[in-house]
């Protein structure tokens, strides 16, 4: 139960990613990879202000999500006003965040020992809500600092999604899904394609940012290599969250992408409890988003070709 | 209203691969006029419609609209004054977004994008009736994505989004040059309808003789990248098909015995 619990957190947690991933790859139709290195720059920054400062967990978050937007923003600005292929301003980004993420942290890894941060904000919290260590949670025993920790961060997830589903609803917002359906258009309707294109990639970097930034906190290190291979992460949970709920609205879409995230995150948790090599992962989620993106045109194809044959021997009619 | 003066556009200058199209367009288009720009392929009037909309700088020479210079305007600032329709039906509209998302950045057209929501009742409503009057049956389908439209459909979209708001002037880039020949009668009649409505100002390229012969007030004749011909309404109204073609011809000898 508590390795589910967990699971479940960090699914929740990650969603914000697969947020970001949503957005720049959705709706902006680009494959941002200054993700991997845009989600350890945002726990290298908390980290950083956790351990070193003594900065207060919130506003090492806030700083965290912030780091984000700046990343996105250099990506963007890479994109739109030096018109740098998108893919390469990701891998440029994505590159150099390497080495800012290590002058930051000023090694490769910051265990959060003895300093407060989120999770140890949960264990006080989770001690005076529950009035116990562990509680019981539907017949099962688990952590009171657990069970606050997976409320607080399912309370901020829903916020966040919420907040941008209505954003997507305004005026800009509707300007910036037209901007990756046809920029075209919405230039000839007066909208700023470059501005939206920079803001719609700070964002995501942003909530990717969050998503690192609380990560750490949840595990209780930044390490330089979490980045590392999550822009498939976040595909996978997008491609489960569409398959699970249709990608016809922003709405669903959304819902969508935080269920695929847990989704994930939970039969990755069961498939590691069965001896799965932790190695291995990165290669299977791979070959996962891989084949959600091949199988559905294989499969049309396929058919197609079967009702090409049985149709062959047929007379043809004349009209 | 419109007042273009020698206005010059080279592509890849100085290579092998060097076009231009625009070599020194002249042009004074009074308010409400409506021009047929008529040419055939490379002889510019494109270009000189993506010119006027400001996809590109020009060379040299100068846009003028009413009274303000357009050369430092940006593409997307000239749209607060620019409505367009394209040759493509999937140009003009985004096809992953519902008939209303659409109009709801027509409606916006030029004007500052905020956080306030995009639909509204009121917009609902307006354009329901809007798009009853097209007699297509969409006004049930105002929720559905765009792109399930056929190409007749996406382009009379296009044409009520780009004068949802009135703008100081129409850019009709051959916009129906890729649908059949029923649905550019209707979407040619409801273009019409729209133009007389509003006394809008508008250039509308093509290259089919019978067009130009039976629409607008003016005829702008282009040839490799020089207005060759300016009939006004007077001379417009005796041309026939068989004028223009006659014009072309001749315009084409010339070139040889140069």
């Amino acid at each position: 139960m508590t390795l589910l619990i967990g699971a479940l957190t960090l699914g929740i947690i990650l969603s914000l990613l697969a947020l970001g991933v949503y957005i720049s790859y959705r709706i902006f139709d680009i494959a941002d990879i200054t993700v991997d290195g845009s989600l350890t720059f945002g726990a290298a920054v908390t980290g950083v202000l956790l351990v070193n400062y003594g900065v207060h967990p919130f506003y090492a978050t806030l700083a965290g999500f912030v780091a984000g937007l700046i990343a996105g923003t250099v990506t963007g600005i890479l994109q739109t006003t030096f018109r740098i292929n998108p893919l390469l301003s990701g891998i440029l980004v994505m590159s150099g965040l390497y080495s800012v993420n290590l002058h930051v942290m000023g090694r490769s890894n910051i265990p959060f020992l003895g300093v407060a941060t989120l999770s140890s904000y949960c264990e006080q919290l989770g001690a005076s809500w529950f009035g116990a260590a562990t509680t019981n949670l539907g017949g099962w025993t688990v952590s009171s600092a657990d069970t606050t920790m997976l409320m607080l961060m399912f309370a901020l997830v829903s916020g966040i999604a919420l907040v941008l589903w209505a954003f997507f609803r305004t005026d800009l917002g509707t300007a910036m899904r037209a901007t990756g359906d046809n920029p075209q258009m919405v230039k000839a309707l007066g909208g700023n394609v470059a501005l939206y294109r920079l803001f719609g990639l700070a964002l995501a970097n942003g909530l990717v940012a969050l998503a690192g930034s609380l990560w750490a906190q949840y595990q209780n290190f930044a390490d330089v290599q979490m980045g590392i291979g999550m822009i498939v992460w976040g595909l996978a949970s997008v491609i489960i969250g569409e398959a699970l709920t249709g990608a016809a609205g922003v709405g669903l879409a959304i819902v969508g992408a935080i269920i695929g995230s847990v989704l994930f995150r939970e039969l990755v948790a069961i498939a590691l409890s069965f001896g799965l090599n932790p190695n291995d992962l990165k290669l299977i989620t791979a070959v996962f988003v891989f084949a959600a993106l091949v199988l559905p045109d294989l499969a049309r194809k396929l058919t197609v070709r079967a009702n090409r044959k049985r149709t062959k021997n047929a007379r043809p009619r004349p009209c | 209203m419109l007042k273009l003066t020698d206005v010059e556009k080279t592509f890849h200058a100085n290579t092998a691969n060097e076009v231009r199209p625009l070599r020194g367009i002249t042009l004074d288009i009074g308010e409400g006029a409506f021009v047929i720009v008529l040419g055939g392929n490379g002889s510019g009037k494109s270009t000189l419609l993506n010119a006027l909309a400001g996809s590109f700088e020009i060379d040299s020479g100068r846009i003028e609209l009413d009274g303000q210079d357009l050369g430092d305007w940006s593409e997307h600032r000239r749209a607060a004054w620019i409505g367009r329709v394209f040759q493509n039906p999937f140009s003009g509209t985004a096809s992953g977004m519902s008939i209303l998302d659409n109009f709801s950045l027509a409606a916006k057209r030029g004007k500052l994008r905020g956080l306030a929501w995009a639909q509204s009742r009121k917009l609902r409503q307006e354009l329901q009736g809007r798009v009853r009057e097209l007699d297509m049956g969409l006004e049930t389908r105002l929720d559905s994505p765009i792109g399930l439209l056929s190409g007749g459909q996406r382009q009379a979209l296009t044409l009520l989004m780009a004068t949802w708001l009135k703008p100081k002037l129409l850019l009709l880039d051959e916009h129906t040059a890729a649908l059949d020949p029923k649905s550019a009668d209707q979407v040619l009649a409801l273009t019409e309808r729209v133009i007389a409505d509003a006394k809008l100002t508008t250039l509308m390229v093509t290259h089919s003789m019978q067009q130009a012969v039976q629409y607008g007030d003016r005829i702008v004749m282009m040839h490799g990248g020089r207005v060759l011909h300016d009939f006004g309404y007077e001379q417009k109204q005796q041309l026939q098909v068989d004028d223009l073609l006659a014009c072309f011809h001749n315009a084409r000898q010339d070139e040889w015995l140069d």
